[in-house]
């Protein structure tokens, strides 16, 4: 209604400078520290952060391409998000169509099962399976990792599908199952493909949220460093604090980038069809 | 017929097909034992360990139910603890408040749709950033030779700096390790969160509405305070659920720019690690758990699950 | 296709209940009714999408209640067409014979066999969001026809188009079924529709089927008042005013192109009955016009009248005006009244 929205913005007024003012602050206020990360990396100093900076230069990221340390770390948490990722697909995908094609008792209990892990702090999820974990006497290792990371990925793969599930017209299963597909050839020529894009952008978020992740996986780690616990650890150390920085900038375009994609791919509508009305 | 002989596939997705209840209930089990067995059975247990007592001689777990760990809760030392990380909260959220609704009612009310994309990726870009290097961050510019010392200096306001940081909750040695600096890390980290929900709650406000109470005689003031403020507040109380809640558990802002006094996630992983003091771990937990479920069913009465 | 004494029910909702049905081979056969009359629910049942709570369902003598869909011979059109949005025309069409592993050549042919069947030839590359509604209708009827099932399942598949297409579709799809000579399944609830097409047609309501027959007969003989309603234009003439016409108060009806419209005090020719009203209303359709009476005591008709001789000036100045109706006693039927 873009003729209402202009009547609007007419007889309530041009905004005031005041609150174009106090927008513009809050939104420089949420980007300059990102700035700072970046600025940082290029500084001379070793060990402090003085601003301005006393120099600028690219060495730091040949330290930084050095330390074999950096690389454990991110190897482990590649490895973790990847796995992570493939058990919250197929938990995710398993519970949306569960709950999507039966009417249960249970279905709102399991959307708020889902949720949980996400929702409440991640303190209290990593403590409980920290607990658990070692009431069970299972050693902390890279599995215990996943099993924390997964637990509250699984929710934004949930959300993705059944949001899919949910725009798809259910009378195109039928049509193919009329067709003489069974469900398995069904799920393969027909639900598989119109899922796809929501299980990619439910994969690429969960691997964005494994390799972010730091909480919950201090309770759930053993000696194991990931790239997140290993800028945890540094930030005591005053030594070659730029690489720090040059991680970081790392991690952010890591985390960022496959969110970004998975917000493309959810934007664009899926046209049901057939439908003339 | 079908000219395609019974496959195997074919024949299961028959009997599943004569069968849909057991079909749901294999889909159904992964996940659910998952996070059914494994996640609430780690809550439940967390709550019952917070039953149990450390035996100070031994450093073993007495599992015998008692209520001796609650009253070590209420010690004053972990007391202050508590009190600490809510009024913590509480100033967050109310900081938070304040600072999000005006971009939320610019970007409701004026902002035009491609300046609200471009709004909307302002606010969820840093959201999508790292949180912990979000964090880090703040003690490159809160350091004594950051760039907010830098700045205050070339100010000539530096002495204030100090008059602040010499009073005596929310000061500290440096502004990079003093509440005050912990307070406004917390804003900045939890601050998407609020807005948010806000924009959201002040968009369903329908344009109507304001015109309606304009053609009653209302002054735009008087319209802001009796129609908009009370239907943003859902969305004002939905984003307070997260600030809340999250600062209420977190420890890693307090560990890079705080001092010895403790909030409540340090003293979880304090005293679960190697003190081996389990039972007041989960005895700590359980209060902000206790806490948001109350915060929650105020919320939810307040209509708050509308505007998430 | 044999229902015997099939019934579905949704908790205490009975969609379908206890209904008994025969239908032959060849036949084009409707489902009449209203919303909610359990005339999809019993197409779903025969295509396989749904199971009856009771009773059985047999396809050409055999039991089919427990097979799943792509085990029955039959096939459906959907009333949104449900057309894959990820394949191609072609591929869409050819999807049934890609299941049952049809080599390509042949299928590649049968496919534009079928598209020049319906009038879609060279659209095979398209992608169903490209196509009118009336072009993915008509992929819909060829991606089921293809498969060459016995029993062809409709479920009201021209819903969705104007009117003028929707008559040109009618007359396609019947030419299509006597061509092709398998049994057609019709949902719909255009009494019109159906009784163009049919062969016969059942009238639902309320999960229960109210009459069989052919066209003809459900309009001539309508069973029950619903029927009276339903096919055509409802005139039920009950009580006393029943009694002065026919001599007995049980509710009948007459249809109103019987019925003629004289002076009041018109002479009455043997083997006609009358009465007396007036006009209340009066409706110009181009070709024929039709006027509600209030008859004299209680109740109305409904006559309509060809404008033969007469503008629509003419007739809406009728408004009003003291008329008697007459008509010939052997149009008035009978029906049952539900209770």
């Amino acid at each position: 209604m873009p003729f209402d929205a202009a009547v609007a913005r007419v007889t309530t007024g041009r905004p005031s400078t005041a609150l174009k003012l106090a927008t513009g602050a809050v939104l420089l206020f949420l980007h300059f520290p990102l700035a700072i990360i970046l600025l940082f990396a290029f500084t001379t100093e070793d060990a402090t952060f003085s601003f301005p900076p006393p120099g600028l230069t690219l060495s730091w990221f040949a330290v930084a391409w050095n330390r074999s340390d950096i690389w454990e770390a991110l190897t482990l948490s590649l490895q973790v998000a990847a796995i992570t990722t493939v058990v919250a697909l197929v938990l995710g995908t398993l519970a949306a169509a569960a709950v999507h094609r039966t009417r249960f008792f249970g279905r709102e209990t399991i959307s708020f099962l889902v949720i949980l892990p996400i929702a409440l702090p991640g303190i209290i999820t990593g403590i409980a399976l920290r607990s658990a974990v070692s009431l069970l006497g299972i050693p902390f290792s890279f599995w215990t990792i996943v099993i924390g990371h997964a637990t509250f990925c699984v929710v934004v793969v949930y959300n993705n599908v059944l949001a899919r599930f949910r725009r798809t017209a259910h009378s195109q299963v039928e049509a193919s199952m009329d067709l003489g597909a069974s469900a398995f050839e069904t799920f393969r020529y027909i639900v598989l493909p119109n899922i796809a894009t929501a299980l990619l952008a439910g994969g690429m978020l969960a691997f964005a949220l494994s390799f972010d992740e730091v909480i919950v996986t201090t309770f759930t780690a053993g000696q194991q460093e990931t790239l997140p616990i290993w800028i945890f650890n540094q930030l005591t150390k005053p030594r070659q604090r730029p690489v720090t920085n040059i991680v970081a900038i790392f991690v952010i375009a890591a985390t960022f980038i496959p969110i970004l994609l998975a917000h493309r791919l959810t934007q664009g509508t899926s046209e049901v069809a057939g439908t003339g009305k | 017929m079908n000219a395609a002989a019974a496959s195997p596939g074919r024949r299961l997705s028959t009997f599943f097909y004569q069968r849909p209840t057991l079909a749901l209930i294999l889909l159904l089990a992964p996940p659910l034992l998952w996070l059914g067995v494994v996640y609430l059975g780690s809550l439940f247990s967390l709550v019952v360990q917070s039953f149990f007592s450390l035996d100070g001689f031994t450093g073993q777990v007495v599992r015998r139910f008692t209520l001796a760990t609650y009253k070590d809760l209420f010690a004053p030392a972990n007391l202050d603890i508590v009190i600490r990380t809510a009024s913590m909260a509480a100033a967050v959220t109310v900081a938070a408040a304040v600072a999000a609704f005006p971009v939320a009612y610019y970007m409701a009310r004026y902002a035009s749709d491609r300046i609200k994309a471009l709004l909307y990726l302002g606010i969820l870009l840093p959201l999508w950033s790292s949180y912990l290097v979000r964090v880090y961050s703040w003690k490159l510019i809160l350091a004594k030779e950051g760039i907010i010392n830098w700045g205050l200096a070339q100010l000539r306001l530096d002495g204030a700096l100090e008059w602040m940081l010499a009073l005596p909750v929310i000061g500290g040695p440096s502004l990079s390790v003093s509440s005050l600096g912990m307070f406004v890390v917390f804003l900045y980290v939890w601050l998407p969160y609020m807005i948010l929900p806000i924009e959201a709650a002040l968009e369903r406000v329908p344009t109507s509405f304001i015109e309606a109470s304009g053609d009653l005689g209302a002054r735009p003031r008087e319209t802001f305070r009796l129609v908009i403020l009370p239907l943003a507040f859902p969305g004002i109380i939905a984003g307070s659920i997260f600030t809340f809640s999250l600062t209420l558990g977190d420890f890693i802002v307090p560990y890079v720019l705080g001092n010895s006094a403790l909030f409540i996630g340090q003293a979880v992983l304090a005293h679960q690690g190697t003190a081996g003091n389990i039972p007041l771990a989960a005895a700590f937990t359980v209060v902000p758990m206790a806490i948001m479920a109350v915060y929650l069913i105020g919320a939810k009465k307040a209509g708050a699950f509308d505007a998430l | 296709m044999r229902f015997s004494h099939v019934s579905r029910a949704f908790g205490d909702v009975r969609a379908v209940d206890d209904v008994t049905l025969d239908i032959l081979d060849g036949e084009f056969f409707s489902l009449l009714g209203p919303s909610g009359s359990g005339k999809t629910t019993c197409l779903r049942l025969i295509a396989g999408f749904d199971h009856p709570t009771a009773g059985s369902i047999e396809l050409h003598g055999v039991e089919v209640s427990g097979l799943p869909p792509y085990e029955r011979d039959v096939n459906t059109v959907f009333q949104d067409y449900a057309l894959f949005p990820h394949m191609s025309v072609a591929d869409n069409v050819a999807y049934g014979l890609m299941i049952k592993k049809v080599p390509r050549p042949q299928r590649l042919q049968r496919v534009d066999d079928m598209l020049e069947m319906v009038q879609l030839s060279g659209l095979g590359g398209r992608r169903p969001s490209q196509l009118s509604g009336g072009q993915r209708q008509r992929v819909a009827l060829a991606r089921a026809l293809i498969n060459r099932p016995r029993v062809l399942l409709l479920d009201e598949p021209l819903g969705a188009l104007d009117l003028k297409l929707r008559q040109q579709m009618q007359i396609e799809l019947k030419a299509i079924q006597q061509r092709v000579g398998i049994t057609f399944i019709y949902v719909t609830h255009d009494q019109e529709e159906a009784l163009t097409m049919s062969d016969r047609l059942a009238v639902f309501n309320m999960g229960r089927i109210e009459q069989v027959g052919t066209p003809a007969e459900v309009y001539e003989h309508p069973a029950t008042d619903f029927v009276v309603g339903f096919v055509g234009v409802s005139n039920l003439v009950s009580g006393d005013v029943a009694r002065a016409i026919n001599g007995s108060p049980e509710t009948f009806t007459v249809r109103p192109e019987k019925i003629l419209i004289r002076e009041p005090g018109a002479p009455v020719p043997d083997g006609l009955c009358w009465v007396e009203g007036q006009i209340h209303d009066v409706v110009y359709l181009g070709a024929h016009t039709r006027y509600r009476v209030d008859l004299d005591g209680t109740g109305t008709l409904t006559v309509t009248q060809q404008n033969v001789d007469s503008t629509s000036m003419d007739v809406m100045a009728a408004r009003g005006r003291r008329v008697r109706l007459m008509w010939h006693r052997i149009h008035n039927r009978r029906v049952a009244t539900h209770a």
